[in-house]
């Protein structure tokens, strides 16, 4: 089972984290991370752009790549773009495997590129005022790690 | 036709997410597309793209030499600055 999808507006990770589960009874375990906007520092609102010929296409090459590392039956990657309040959902990723380590190495492995190597720009409003993110060193550590 | 797309921090300095130019001299190399840039779009863009960390697909491929781009009627170029961090 493999669910990636870019969406626009709000979803709800537990029903598609349940829909995963229900996938197949082989499944052993299910690793799960949603990522939400952040309160912090002001931050009024978070907007993500994305380039539709290549997001999309860049998500499930990382879900091949996910299938090829790690032993897994199923893998749910979402993605929201658009303007999203704190609190909102931005990105949901779960994986079902026989054994904890393939789920949980593959929620980690899925993420730490999604951060770095995805094709998704952000900015955040503090006080009215938009702001770019810039990338960070810390997400070149986290992509060397695999 | 060619299209050219600007994303992120790239849109707010070219002012606009995207343009459209006919080239009556036909192809258009990387020279070209950044002279069209400072003079058709918004001067001090063109040095924004020169930024070695932008990079350019052409119709949703990502080049892995931009100054060797060539594009024609019909394409589409996308200006990529750098993605942003967590």
């Amino acid at each position: 089972m493999r669910d990636i999808r870019l969406l626009d507006a709000p979803f709800d990770p537990n029903a598609a984290i349940d829909a995963l589960a229900m996938a197949s009874p082989d499944i052993g375990g299910i690793a799960s991370f949603v990522g939400k906007v952040r309160l912090t520092g002001g931050v009024e609102a978070l907007e993500l752009t994305h380039y539709e010929p290549l997001t999309l296409p860049g998500m499930h090459e990382l879900a091949d790549r996910a299938f090829g590392r790690f032993d897994l039956i199923g893998l749910l990657m979402v993605h929201r773009v658009g303007v999203m309040r704190p609190g909102e959902p931005i990105v949901c990723v779960s994986a079902a495997a026989l054994h904890r380590r393939d789920a949980l190495g593959a929620v980690d492995f899925c993420m730490d590129h999604l951060k770095s190597a995805a094709w998704f720009w952000k900015r955040e409003k503090r006080a009215g005022q938009w702001h770019w993110i810039e990338p960070r060193e810390q997400d070149h550590a986290d992509l060397a790690r695999w | 036709m060619i299209r050219i797309v600007y994303l992120g921090k790239l849109a707010d300095v070219a002012g606009k997410s995207e343009s459209q130019f006919v080239s009556s001299s036909g192809d258009l190399d990387w020279p070209d597309i950044l002279a069209l840039l400072d003079d058709h779009v918004r001067e001090g863009l063109a040095d924004a793209v020169r930024d070695e960390r932008v990079k350019v697909a052409l119709n949703g491929q990502v080049l892995s030499d931009r100054e060797g781009l060539v594009a024609r009627d019909g394409d589409e170029i996308a200006l990529l600055p750098p993605v942003s961090g967590g």
